[in-house]
């Protein structure tokens, strides 16, 4: 890459390694470079324990890399949570003792945003994600899907410019899954951020991304880079489309050798 | 090792207290740590002694074991029979939080002044926490052993040693050394209040004729007794919790 | 639904039925009037000590008591809960103490705090609060230690200064464990408080009650004795009913 496509950028990764100390240290993550594009839809793919969430936490300024160094915006990431940067868990973060409005409201109550104001953003996003028959019940009369639409909707009312997703439908069935995409790109399209997806599932990073980076075994590194084309206005219909098989055959065709040394078991 | 040395710090943090106790006060108060060992020997030495220890222990021994025959086969019947345990449940927890001190004198006026009264101290104290225990052991039983049972098709004494009674022998355990605990809470209170022998007896009975010596020699004794015997008990719970 | 309202009304009859039972046996001289006095004629009697406002003086120096321990207690554990919460190797070295805490038949000590501090409230409050403290300690790490790791997570995504994350996220996340100590504070301090007085002592309701005891004075000792046991399930279930609610609301068992 040179000098001037890394400037331009949104993001950056460059020699990013995560060791973590003890009597017998790991080597969770890196060397890797990453640079993400302004607007891109960029997911990671890799065999479990690869360094995934590491990756993300790492960005996100929420785990200091061992070496190398993260930028965003053109600014170093240092210790703290960048403003601008978005973050949807793979754990259930919704708040069980707010209903969902005020938990959608939790981000901008603390940033001080005047009360008309997070009142039009907060019903902006809940009728976004399709939540308004469910404004005033608390997550624990929610399903799994919809709280995480509940925290979906929390971190878009802060109107992002970078979105990092750790694994976010992880815990749903594969037709939630699905339609729970078509939303992350209806969202992607409206707000014009930036999304980095972690996922374990190929044929959604297949669909949803403009480029897929598929990880190795631990240390995780990007062993290929895989650019799919896609028009911006898509949705998970595209699965029909033949590319959509050549995609998802090169990126298993690179991860399962990678699958399996995870799973301990040599690559025949 | 890094629990010996703390457990070494606290007790010198306890004997600093107990001394700082002894500078404020004095032998009218309290009596000092050194003293107190010296008559804790003495103390071990005396028959009479032992009669008081005897009577404790007399007392002590049959409040648990019938708390804890009580308590496992009750809490079990409970446990299984759902019906039975939910009606029951609340009105056991109500009984655990209520002052049981409150029910002396009505225990002493039933079976009057003596070791059975002592006996009861014990059992109302002890054994519900043994049935509360209990009773969570047992309808805690995940329905799939059960059915693990059938299919291997296990006899139902075969069921009940091999799947039922390991399944919830850690449970029982941590109720039983809850229930060791307060029943000799129990037992040790009934003494101080209405007895003219045991430990409880010699402890309010030294205020009573200012020998503060001999009451803060048996305090010393019993709580070393407790921890000692709670320590053995922990011990077992680890054990028996290693598969839980 | 039926099947609660079976429970409730099995429950109810359980409780009923016990009391007139004894109710029964009291009346029919089975049970002898030295030994027992019938239900009805404990809360007679019991009524009768508040009109007269007998029942005043000893209620109020016990629910002062009561009250004192109880909030030494839910302020020293909590505080020190918190304080081994961030301090793991004081927990750790802790541990041993906290694990044999009630293993200690705390009241042995009472005579020795009488000697030490006068008949007077202070050995009764130091009573309760060594009885209700560690509970509430023990509550509030239990609490503490379950705030999902992805909460403090959540904090740091939306910036929160430290004062802002334990007020917005750490109590509320903890709240369900906090109130299981608060009740556990009020049952302990209560308990040790009674028992104090009743064993030795100069003035409260666990007094009165050894007082008639001793003075034969079967009446006034079962008033008391009853009006204990109203307090007592009173403001536990009161306790037990509120946990109940905002545990449904935040959807923890």
């Amino acid at each position: 890459m040179s000098v001037g496509d890394r400037q331009a950028a949104h993001a950056t990764l460059r020699g990013v390694t995560r060791v973590y100390p003890g009597v017998t240290p790991v080597h969770a993550l890196g060397p890797l470079d990453l640079d993400l594009a302004r607007g891109e839809f960029f997911s990671v793919v890799g065999p479990s324990g690869c360094g995934k969430s590491t990756l993300l936490d790492v960005m996100a300024g929420l785990n200091p890399p061992t070496a190398g160094t993260v930028s965003f915006e053109g600014r170093p990431v240092v210790g703290e949570v960048p403003d601008g940067i978005g973050v949807v868990f793979q754990e259930d973060a919704s708040l069980p003792w707010l209903t969902v409005r005020d938990n959608v409201a939790f981000g901008l109550r603390r940033a001080g945003t005047e009360s008309a104001e997070i009142a039009r953003r907060v019903a902006y996003a809940i009728g976004f994600m399709g939540l308004d028959d469910f404004a005033s019940a608390y997550p624990v009369q929610l399903s799994g899907g919809m709280r995480q639409r509940v925290c979906i909707a929390r971190t878009l009312v802060l109107q992002p410019r970078l979105i990092l997703l750790d694994e976010p439908f992880g815990a749903l069935d594969q037709q939630t899954r699905l339609l729970m995409g078509d939303e992350l790109l209806r969202l992607w399209r409206e707000t014009g951020s930036t999304v980095l997806l972690i996922t374990h599932a190929l044929d959604e990073a297949a669909l949803l991304s403009d480029r897929v980076g598929v990880m190795s075994a631990r240390p995780g590194r990007f062993i290929d880079l895989v650019s799919t084309g896609w028009a911006r206005d898509r949705d998970s219909r595209i699965a029909t489309d033949p590319g959509f098989g050549a995609i998802t055959a090169r990126l298993w065709a690179a991860l399962r050798p990678e699958s399996m040394k995870a799973m301990g078991r040599p690559a025949l | 090792m890094m629990r010996f040395v703390d457990a070494v710090a606290i007790v010198a943090a306890i004997l600093l207290i107990w001394l700082g106790l002894y500078a404020y006060a004095g032998d009218v108060a309290i009596t000092s740590p050194l003293r107190t060992f010296v008559f804790a020997a003495e103390l071990l030495s005396r028959a009479s002694f032992w009669n008081h220890v005897g009577a404790t222990m007399a007392a002590f021994a049959m409040a648990l074991a019938i708390s804890a025959v009580a308590g496992v086969a009750l809490g079990l019947v409970l446990g299984m029979r759902r019906f039975a345990g939910e009606v029951a449940e609340p009105i056991l927890s109500s009984l655990y939080t209520i002052p049981k001190v409150t029910l002396y004198p009505v225990m002493l006026l039933i079976f009057g002044l003596g070791m059975s009264a002592k006996v009861a101290f014990g059992v109302i104290h002890g054994m519900i926490p043994v049935m509360l225990f209990t009773m969570a052991a047992a309808k805690n039983i995940q329905p799939v052993l059960l059915r693990t049972a059938r299919v291997l098709r296990l006899s139902p004494t075969q069921t009940a040693l091999s799947v039922l009674a390991p399944a919830v022998t850690p449970e029982i355990i941590t109720g039983l050394r809850v229930g060791f605990a307060l029943t000799l809470l129990g037992v040790l209170i009934g003494e101080m209040f209405a007895s003219q022998r045991g430990l409880g007896f010699l402890i309010i009975n030294g205020i009573e004729v200012h020998d503060v010596r001999m009451t803060t020699t048996v305090t010393l004794l019993v709580v070393v007794f407790a921890v000692a015997a709670n320590g053995l008990m922990l011990a077992l719970d680890r054990r028996a919790h290693h598969f839980a | 639904m039926t099947r609660t309202r079976g429970i409730i009304w099995t429950r109810v009859a359980l409780i009923v039925g016990a009391v007139g039972l004894i109710e029964l046996l009291c009346r029919l001289g089975v049970i002898k009037s030295l030994t027992m006095i019938a239900p009805s004629q404990m809360a007679l009697e019991l009524a009768r000590m508040i009109a007269s406002g007998e029942l005043t003086a000893p209620a109020a120096y016990t629910f002062t008591e009561v009250g004192t321990a109880f909030a030494v207690s839910v302020v020293a554990g909590g505080a020190l809960g918190a304080l081994v919460h961030v301090h793991p190797r004081l927990r750790h070295a802790l541990d041993p103490l906290l694990v044999s805490w009630y293993a200690v038949p705390f009241f042995v000590f009472y005579p020795l705090l009488v000697a030490l501090f006068g008949l007077n409230a202070l050995p009764l409050i130091a009573i309760g609060v060594i009885f209700a403290a560690p509970a509430m300690m023990l509550s509030t790490l239990a609490g503490l230690d379950r705030v999902p790791r992805v909460m403090r997570k959540v904090a740091r995504v939306h910036r929160l200064s430290r004062v802002q994350e334990v007020r917005l996220i750490t109590l509320p996340s903890a709240a369900p464990h906090l109130f299981t100590g608060l009740k556990l504070a009020f049952a302990y301090s209560f308990i040790g408080i009674i028992a104090g007085e009743f064993i030795l002592s100069g003035g409260g309701l666990g007094y009165g009650i050894a007082y008639a005891y001793e003075s034969f004075e079967n009446r006034t000792m079962y008033a008391l004795m009853l009006f204990v046991l109203l307090i007592a399930t009173g403001v536990n279930g009161a306790l037990h009913i509120w946990d109940g609610r905002l545990a449904r609301r935040r959807g923890r068992t």
